[in-house]
């Protein structure tokens, strides 16, 4: 069945390499383009918040690189409960490739926000806030699975534990996004809405817009990059690694 | 453009500082996601292609 060939495909590390090789440039180049756009044209070509200045200009970095990290960690722990339900060689892979990737958009998410904070709040960071600490765990916790990949010398020992901790870790998600509802926060509460209209001026929104989905582009690549690099460690000892490495 | 030069770009009206560095960071972050990865694997296939040069001699 054309349905069951192209999962057991997904399971090839040799097929993945040859489309990894295929797609990048176009994703790559692609998410760099609408990230770009977006960056000057919500630098520039945008008005300033009547409340908050310029610095609101933040928000086209702030915004998506938060989006995209939660959701990373979604795949990611899907990738976690693959590697244990179907002990899928490339399900660790796919794991040890999302960790940096999220580690690295949950800082940027983190530090945008604390510069972004300074001026509007007068405070880089408080504590009290449950989106920003529950944000900083998640960030925790790619640092904790990274650590826990390192960390064993047998690297099924490792892979296991980090996946099983991706799992546990998937309860900080909902807390993260509804935080703003359900306890006081310093945090703006959502303007983007899905079943209602957004509540954020169309003139932000549309750069925003552009951004967002270029973040979600740039994540995949990055994942394909590092997932390249977990392929070809694997893999080395093959036959068709060392045909790819001699073209 | 909303500004009226490049200096007023620059300066955001005293924000300045805040949103060049986070757009800074975030360059420099998001190039390292692409950068260093894109690099290891040229490594890696170097290293592969050494390890076949001896068998290639026999």
């Amino acid at each position: 069945m054309a349905s069951w060939q192209w999962f057991h495909r997904l399971g090839s590390p040799k097929w993945l390499s040859g489309t990894i090789d295929r797609w990048l440039p176009w994703v790559l180049g692609l998410g760099t383009l609408l990230l770009l756009v977006s960056a000057v044209w919500g630098l520039a070509f945008t008005s300033p918040d009547y409340k908050q200045g310029n610095s609101f200009r933040i928000i086209y970095i702030h915004v998506p690189t938060a989006i995209v990290a939660l959701a990373a960690y979604y795949v990611m722990a899907v990738a976690g409960a693959v590697s244990i339900i179907w002990r899928m060689k490339v399900a660790d892979m796919v794991l040890r490739a999302i960790a940096p990737v999220g580690a690295a958009l949950t800082f940027l998410a983190l530090v945008t926000g604390a510069i972004w904070g300074k001026p509007t709040w007068g405070a880089y960071w408080i504590w009290q806030d449950a989106r920003l600490t529950s944000m900083l765990l998640l960030f925790f916790l790619y640092l904790g699975i990274m650590a826990l990949h390192d960390a064993y010398q047998n690297s099924a020992s490792g892979n296991r534990a980090a996946a099983i901790m991706s799992l546990v870790g998937t309860v900080n998600i909902p807390i993260i996004y509804k935080s703003v509802d359900w306890w006081s926060s310093l945090h703006q509460p959502a303007t983007l809405k899905f079943t209602e209209e957004s509540t954020i001026a169309t003139e932000m929104l549309q750069p925003l817009m552009i951004a967002i989905p270029g973040a979600y582009l740039f994540f995949i690549a990055a994942v394909m990059l590092h997932l390249r690099v977990q392929i070809a460690h694997n893999e080395k000892n093959t036959r068709w690694m060392a045909e790819r490495a001699a073209q | 453009m909303y500004f009226n030069n490049l200096a007023e770009l620059w300066a955001m009206a005293g924000h300045g500082p805040y949103v060049w560095s986070a757009y800074a960071i975030s360059f420099l972050v998001l190039a390292a996601m692409v950068i260093l990865p894109a690099k290891r694997y040229r490594q890696q296939l170097a290293h592969i292609r050494e390890q076949q040069l001896p068998s290639e001699k026999s």
